[in-house]
């Protein structure tokens, strides 16, 4: 449905009523009703209907142990769901702003949804503010605990490895060099303007503007992810800013430590320098290590999770969630261990989980981070209107300056040293993005919130101007970076397809620069990426990777996957006429032959009339798949292997038809667990060969055509149904047809079937999921391309 | 054994980085490697890189071999393989895999781009035809799954058919049912590249570090 052009009022309407119900639901909950919860016997006035107890009533008599009530029918008992009851109430919150959003197209394309919920924010806190109580601020421990890991986790898990690793010094360099230097300048030159300021500011001391500096300098990833997906920017920028808020993560912990800790003090010496640096060192490769082993041990366990299919996607939130956790009980970089453990473990992973476990996977984790990060922008609106603040103009003002002023400085001068060391520069477009695109956020407040008061008198005064800086940043950054972005006409992302080609060329590619390199006999990266990749092939996978999947090359495991797709596509169209973009459907392989036919047969010739018919015939009944009859052109035809055999073909036809009748009977059967878990190959071939699925099937006048398998492999990784049926139920077997080409016999006139076949191969194909004990492939990046 | 003059003659250099493009102390190491391979002799054979450890691991080790010997990569018109060839043939072939440089016109980039892509193409197309038929294309995805182990020369053939099905039916669009694909010419294969930026994935990051020696020097 066309949103612009729809019910635009009555949608509004309902989504006004909606939220009004929802925010008097929330500002209810919140007054005390304290007094009005606990006693069971009031309101319960029915309670005399139910019986022939005595009404006694609460003032009893003296003396007597046991008084009568009248049994309590309905009581109202806020208090001992109060707490579950708000968490619910705030996310349904959360949840139907977004729906509102998406439901009101123009503001939506102008205002991102950070925004607008900030905004909402505001206004729930103002209203909970009016009713006199106190609106619950973001307090840093459900933040960093329960709001922030589903969001790193689904950034990590997804995260496009080969442009991470590609880019990784360039991001370095920003993460580390670029987080230290707008640290130091904003907390040195506040420290300078609050000197200059007088009495008001004095009490501001080096280090505790420092701290600040450290804190506000940091690129979030949550603001930094909700903006930049709506812009659709290109991958390498977006990987550089993205990839930059997730790595800071480490200098920020260690900085925030180092001044957290020292500011009592007042002093800090080299030795503490020194110590800091090896902090760094400790915190993020001890991040890295730890995320690393979790991963480790979660492909090892989804290596034995194909008779549990439906825990799996358990593991991978748990692990990930533990590596998190563990990474905090050491004051590790929880985030870079998330990262670490999602990227490692899904090459892996994703080899081994069922398909439905990955979709699960996928939408859990979309899901969660997508809750998490609609209540964080909420909560920081409430925050805003609830917590203590101390407004300062000068500070404040001179806050939001030498952080924009930093930024662009550390940019331009970073990007100048770190072009003389990329091949693909960066260009000054490229850097007024990633200068622009450097959003405060979440984890700045929360950081600022867990401040100690008494350590830090001036905690308010952060507070106000963090709050201040992420509102320009989210609001004025965030709103006009779309414009700019289009304005600038920076390159957008590229929504094309992996292609068979891309993916065989890019291999190629790839030995062959490493081939070159050792001719050269110069150990570059792609030898070192090379080497890792064997390793990687020969040892890890054997380990972490079940059964046979763990030998697959890659090539083969992408083009598993693109006939995967194809079979769900076609499916889900229906078998419509659009095909899937991937499957060409205009050319058909008796289009591309070899040069000289193998074979010079002599073949029947065929009148012209007769070919015409044929032709006619075929025309009118090629509704789906298009395929083409082949010419009756003796030049150009190929014998085919089962010319002499049509009354197979029609058994064979037949057969199909029963089998699909089998496999929407299957469908039923697609969710309980299959008795026997055999290897999928078995349990695909046992279903091909089933007898029992065959049967005979009218036949109504069908001309065979030209039957393109293009995936026809008749290794056991799939299933060629028709060459499987050739063999009359044996197991497949080597074949040197690769392609059925089939020569339509001039003698026999039969009705085109074919298009029922190819759905029911692909669907054979794509639903021979004989419960949780399949093995499917599923979307994935290769982990080492 | 007549030595290729063993220290590095300016002029002949010279010429050659205005051949190549390489700078002189790119073309001096390249020089040094050459030597380390062809054992000080004047001319490279196969066999001196098939010597080569680290290449044994490589897939397609026998078409980049072949490469180096193939006259079309030497010459705009060259037809045919040689036996052997000197430096310069050797550092024509590296000159494919130099990096575009940071200010170069649009023009310049697209000629570079073709030139790399010429090369990959004449590694498919072994018989010289100016088509990747097929045949060639197939022998190309068996190669590189030749590493992999035995999973059935059927998988191979029907993703070497799909690729060739994808090149057929972006390049050509809708065909007839008796129209014929030759195979792939040199412009349907710049076609399904387009999007890759060959130009800048393929190079050899030393081969534009003009400063320090990199090469890993073994002892002869």
């Amino acid at each position: 449905r066309d949103w612009r052009t729809g019910c635009f009022d009555e949608e509004c309407f309902g989504v006004l009523k909606m939220f009004i119900l929802v925010l008097g639901l929330l500002v209810g909950s919140l007054m005390p009703l304290g007094g009005a919860a606990s006693s069971p016997d009031t309101g319960t006035g029915h309670g005399g209907s139910h019986g022939n107890k005595d009404p006694g009533y609460a003032k009893n008599g003296n003396g007597t142990t046991y008084s009568k009530k009248p049994f309590p029918v309905l009581s109202f008992d806020y208090e001992h769901v109060r707490l579950p009851f708000e968490i619910s109430l705030w996310v349904l919150l959360a949840s139907l702003m977004k729906l509102g959003f998406h439901l009101i197209p123009r503001v939506s394309s102008i205002v991102p949804e950070s925004c607008l919920l900030i905004v909402v924010g505001l206004l729930v806190g103002g209203l909970i503010k009016l009713v006199g109580e106190d609106p619950p601020v973001l307090e840093s421990k459900i933040f960093f605990f329960y709001l922030l890991p589903p969001i790193i986790l689904d950034a990590g898990y997804f995260m496009p490895i080969r442009q991470f690793t590609e880019n990784l010094g360039t991001i370095l360099m920003f993460a580390v060099v670029g987080t230290l230097w707008n640290s130091f300048f904003v907390g040195g030159l506040l420290y300078g303007v609050c000197q200059l300021e007088g009495h008001k500011l004095a009490y501001v001391d080096l280090l505790s503007c420092l701290l600040f500096g450290s804190i506000i300098s940091a690129v979030d990833p949550v603001a930094v992810l909700a903006v930049f997906e709506e812009i659709h920017i290109n991958e390498l920028l977006h990987i550089l800013v993205f990839g930059e808020s997730l790595l800071n993560d480490a200098v920020t912990v260690v900085l925030y430590h180092l001044f957290e800790e020292y500011s009592s003090v007042g002093l800090i010496t080299v030795t503490d320098v020194f110590l800091g640096i090896v902090c760094f060192l400790v915190v993020s490769l001890g991040g890295i290590v730890v995320g690393a082993i979790y991963g480790i041990l979660a492909a090892f366990t989804s290596r034995f999770t194909s008779h549990t299919r439906v825990i799996e996607p358990l593991f991978v939130f748990v692990y990930s969630y533990m590596a998190y956790l563990s990474a905090e009980v050491f004051h590790l970089s929880g985030i870079m261990a998330l990262i670490a453990c999602g990227a490692v473990m899904r090459p892996y992973v994703e080899a081994n989980i069922s398909h439905k476990s990955h979709t699960t996977i996928k939408y859990f984790l979309k899901m969660w981070s997508s809750v998490s990060d609609t209540l964080i922008f909420i909560f920081l609106g409430v925050s805003t209107v609830a917590g203590p603040h101390q407004w300062n103009w000068t500070f404040v003002v001179a806050t939001l300056i030498f952080c924009l002023v930093a930024r662009v400085l550390g940019v331009v001068g970073l990007t100048f040293v770190i072009n003389k060391f990329r091949i693909v520069k960066l260009t000054s477009k490229d850097q007024f993005i990633i200068a622009y695109g450097g959003l405060r956020g979440a984890i700045a407040f929360s950081l600022v919130y867990l401040l100690n008061p008494e350590h830090f008198p001036m905690r308010n005064m952060f507070l106000t101007a963090i709050i201040t800086v992420i509102f320009f940043t989210v609001f004025v950054q965030g709103m006009t970076i779309r414009p700019l972005v289009d304005l600038l006409a920076v390159k957008k992302k590229q929504e094309t397809k992996r292609s068979i080609n891309e993916e065989i060329h890019t291999q190629f590619l790839d030995h062959l620069l490493t081939g070159i390199e050792d001719i050269c006999g110069h150990y570059g990266h792609h030898h070192w990426k090379d080497k890792l990749n064997r390793f990687n092939k020969k040892y890890v996978k054997k380990c972490l990777i079940a059964g046979e999947r763990s030998k697959e090359p890659q090539l083969i495991a992408f083009y598993h996957k693109m006939e995967m797709k194809q079979a769900i596509e076609l499916v889900e169209s229906g078998g419509g006429s659009k095909l899937p973009s991937a499957l060409p459907s205009t050319v058909s392989m008796q289009n591309i032959q070899p040069k000289k036919p193998s074979q010079d047969r002599a073949l029947p010739q065929l009148s012209k009339a007769r070919e015409e018919e044929i032709r006619k015939i075929l025309r009118t009944n090629l509704q789906r798949t298009r395929q083409r009859l082949r010419s009756y052109n003796r030049h150009t035809l190929i014998a085919d292997p089962y010319e002499d055999g049509w009354n197979e073909m029609l058994i064979k036809r037949k057969k199909m038809k029963e089998l699909e009748k089998k496999i929407s009977q299957m469908n039923n059967y697609l969710t309980v667990p299959a008795p026997p878990p055999d290897s999928p190959t078995i349990a695909r071939a046992r279903l091909a060969s089933d007898p029992q699925a065959w049967g005979l099937k009218s036949v109504t006048e069908s001309i065979p055509t030209i039957k393109v398998d293009l995936a026809s492999p008749q290794s056991p990784e799939s299933v060629n149904v028709v060459d499987e049926f050739s063999k009359k139920g044996s197991q497949p077997k080597e074949e040197e047809g690769g392609l059925t080409m089939k020569v339509p016999s001039p003698a026999k006139q039969r009705k085109d079937k074919t298009p029922d076949e190819e759905p029911q191969q692909r669907l054979m194909r794509c639903l021979s999921d004989p419960g949780p004990a399949a093995e499917e492939e599923d979307e994935d990046e290769p982990f080492l391309p | 054994m007549g030595s290729f003059q063993s220290l590095p003659d300016d002029h002949q250099y010279r010429t050659l980085s205005q051949k190549t493009g390489f700078s002189l102390e790119q073309i001096a190491i390249l020089h040094n490697r050459f030597k380390q391979l062809s054992q000080n002799e004047e001319t490279l054979w196969r066999d001196d890189l098939k010597t080569i450890q680290d290449l044994e691991s490589n897939p397609i080790r026998y078409q980049i071999i072949e490469a180096f010997f193939d006259r079309r990569n030497f010459q705009k018109d060259g037809v045919g393989s040689v036996e052997e060839i000197g430096f310069e043939e050797f550092l024509t072939v590296m000159s494919y895999f130099r990096a575009p440089a940071h200010r170069i016109t649009e023009e310049q980039r697209e000629e570079m781009r073709r030139a790399k892509l010429r090369f990959l193409f004449n590694m498919h197309d072994t018989d010289n035809d100016g088509t990747i038929t097929l045949e060639e294309y197939r022998h190309v995805v068996e190669e590189l799954l030749s590493r992999s182990g035995a999973l059935g020369r059927e998988t191979t053939k029907g993703i070497a058919d799909a690729a060739m099905l994808e090149v057929a039916s972006i390049s050509v669009g809708p065909m007839a049912p008796d129209e014929f694909y030759e195979g792939i010419t040199f412009e349907h294969f710049l076609k399904i590249l387009k999007g890759t930026e060959i130009e800048t994935r393929m190079h050899i990051r030393f081969l534009n570090m003009d400063t320090t020696v990199l090469c890993k020097q073994r002892c002869v």
